[in-house]
């Protein structure tokens, strides 16, 4: 019964849209090889797609929220909070040595994400409000914490050994692959599964395809809706254990503006703002695809550093027009 | 001329601790203090000046109240400003425009109100509003750096992290092209990477992968140099001799004094000119000392020798 919305939002063949965000992404890639052949050395590929990997594992969350037809501003400020908590709380941890402090921060980064997660997602279930307005505010609540917290200046590991201990969770490869890629990676054929091949996750195409034919078909709405708030904590969660090794502090400037990029890199992927669709390897694509813009707008001498927001802002407007002609086609 | 004001206003300082002088404790003033919300490290450390001094200047003075109020934006400080005056009138305020074009209607209209106004480090569009001006010199600041570069590297490529597009950057910036301009030390390339420690991570990665080989980094502040020498440490490139950063974040003065080869010395723009402007506007309420003008903090080069003079063990910045 409850399948009847989702397969009736769902494709029923391979959708030339879905292939949009790997044709733009293709696309700049052979633009950035021409404009700088630098772009292509493994090392400034390796830079970029671990770069990406915090907005693309934030987006995976994303991804869940907005297929549901939710919105999360609050992404980039939770992650800030959580990181800073997690600092704080290894750092009283590490008299009691570094691994158990080790764990104090991957718990509480994770943890507190869900739990962050959840907060919002009772408040717009159980209080019946519009996510928009709840999600900004908690982003100020989150963001304000994380000054808080800091003081204002910035919140750095102690001491240096749990600094080194942590680095190569982001600096760290394995078989030739940066840590966060494989992260990334494997989160999204996780999730994936989830989205696609689980009775949760047709609920939570179906409820944003239509809320009301899902109520009727005995979906039951708000927990599926409160469960994708928890799935994008916990993911800000994961982001977050990738992000503080590599410059092992959280600043009040820390993941500002992230719930931005995570909803132009879901829509990038093809996900409807609107929800009702998902998809994950869009996403992650579409996190690759910002990350490149901005690599590319540096590495090549064209634009003066003035106009790089304008170029930014017309190589999405275009990637978005080129995908809407494909799905008219 | 800095060491001079500077020692008077600790003078009086001093003088308030010590039993302050009988004509002013009859008198009881009121100060609003006016910032930006602590939104990066250099705005932390201001915050932090500004409710140290109120603490130890209401402290000193009974009869005297600093009413700080922090704001997150150019139109939440206009409001602020509405707010601090409305109903009731301050004696002074000490203001940090958040933006100075915007918020220059603001303080004229407390300025008609009869309030003596301090304007710190960003200026108004109109200077004839305010009675007393405290800033940091940001050509200054850049030809400090500059003049570093030119007589450490003699012959070089550099590449420049610059701040957020405002005027203070824009001057800071074209007070190091001036300094290095007929010298050997090459601008390789400009990025804006807006003070902020991820933006200097990003942009350093990609100034590396771009050139095959960079002599020295003016990244213009400390938040930014962190980022950048993680991204070299990274890349595990030789090439760059030093990060110049700018400031005065204490792990960086820490590192100063330690001997950091890769970041041997800063460039002063203390938050704690804060503290100075509360000082002097202080001064002239209570003891009518004549502080109505300019006065422009020096840029000092922070080096090995006077770094101690610059730390704060316990600053936020």
């Amino acid at each position: 019964m409850s399948n009847a919305a989702a397969r009736a939002a769902r494709p029923r063949r391979i959708d030339p849209a879905s292939l949009a965000p790997f044709a733009a992404l293709a696309v700049l890639v052979l633009v950035g090889t021409l404009l700088n052949a630098r772009f292509l050395a493994p090392d400034n590929i390796a830079n970029v797609v671990t770069r990406a990997s915090f907005i693309a594992v934030i987006g995976i969350g994303a991804t869940f929220v907005i297929a549901a037809g939710g919105l999360d501003l609050s992404v980039g400020s939770m992650s800030a909070f959580i990181g800073g908590s997690a600092i704080l709380l290894s750092n009283a941890s590490a008299g009691h040595g570094l691994g158990t402090a080790l764990a104090v921060g991957g718990l509480v980064a994770i943890g507190g994400g869900a739990l962050c997660g959840l907060a919002n997602g009772l408040v717009i279930t159980v209080g019946r409000l519009e996510a928009f307005i709840v999600t900004l505010g908690s982003m100020g609540i989150f963001r304000a914490l994380t000054t808080y917290l800091a003081q204002g200046g910035s919140l750095s590991l102690t001491p240096d050994a749990l600094q080194d201990l942590v680095r190569p969770v982001y600096f760290g490869s394995v078989l030739g692959m940066p840590v966060p890629v494989l992260v990334f990676a494997l989160l999204g054929g996780v999730a994936w599964v989830v989205l696609n091949r689980t009775p949760f996750g047709r609920h939570v195409v179906a409820i944003g395809a239509n809320e009301e034919v899902a109520r009727y078909s005995s979906v039951a709405i708000g927990r599926v809706r409160t469960l994708t708030y928890v799935i994008q904590g916990g993911c800000v969660g994961i982001a977050t254990i990738l992000y503080v090794p590599r410059l092992s502090s959280v600043t009040p400037t820390s993941g500002l503006l992230w719930e931005l990029q995570a909803i132009t890199a879901v829509v990038i992927g093809g996900t409807s703002l609107r929800g009702g669709n998902g998809r994950i390897w869009g996403t992650i694509a579409g996190a690759l695809v910002l990350e490149s813009v901005a690599n590319i707008m540096v590495l090549s001498n064209l634009v003066s550093e003035y106009l790089i927001g304008a170029v930014q802002g017309a190589i999405i407007i275009v990637a978005m027009l080129v995908q809407r002609s494909l799905r008219r086609n | 001329m800095r060491h001079g004001v500077i020692g008077a206003a600790a003078a009086l300082a001093a003088g308030i601790l010590l039993g302050a002088p009988a004509r002013a404790q009859s008198g009881h003033y009121t100060i609003a203090v006016s910032l930006p919300t602590a939104d990066h490290g250099w705005t932390g450390g201001l915050l932090y000046d500004a409710k140290q001094e109120a603490a130890l200047l209401e402290h000193a003075y009974p009869g005297l109240t600093v009413i700080v109020k922090p704001s997150a934006s150019a139109a939440d400080q206009a409001s602020a400003l509405e707010d601090l005056t409305a109903g009731t009138k301050p004696d002074a305020l000490v203001v940090l425009p958040y933006d100075s074009s915007q918020l220059t209607g603001a303080v004229r209209r407390v300025k008609a109100k009869g309030v003596f106004i301090t304007v710190v480090d960003r200026g108004l569009t109109d200077p004839a509003i305010q009675d007393l001006y405290v800033a940091g010199d940001n050509p200054e600041f850049g030809r400090v750096a500059g003049k570093y570069f030119v007589q450490k590297l003699g012959h070089g490529d550099v590449v420049v992290m610059r701040g957020i597009p405002t005027v203070v950057d824009s001057q800071r910036v074209a007070g190091f092209q001036q300094a290095i301009a007929g010298s050997g030390v090459k601008i390789l390339d400009m990025q804006f990477a807006n003070w902020s420690r991820d933006e200097g991570f990003k942009v350093m990665q990609d100034f590396l992968a771009k050139h095959a080989h960079i002599d020295a980094v003016w990244a213009a502040d400390d938040d930014v140099a962190q980022g950048a020498l993680r991204a070299i440490a990274q890349a595990k490139r030789s090439d760059i001799r030093f990060v110049v950063g700018g400031a005065g974040m204490r792990e960086v003065i820490k590192g100063v004094m330690d001997g950091n080869a890769m970041m041997p010395v800063d460039v002063s723009y203390p938050p704690s000119m804060m503290k100075t402007a509360i000082d002097l506007t202080v001064a002239h309420l209570v003891s009518k000392a004549a502080v109505r003008g300019t006065f422009l903090l020096s840029t000092v080069l922070i080096t090995k020798d006077n770094a101690s003079e610059y730390y704060d063990p316990n600053s936020p910045f």
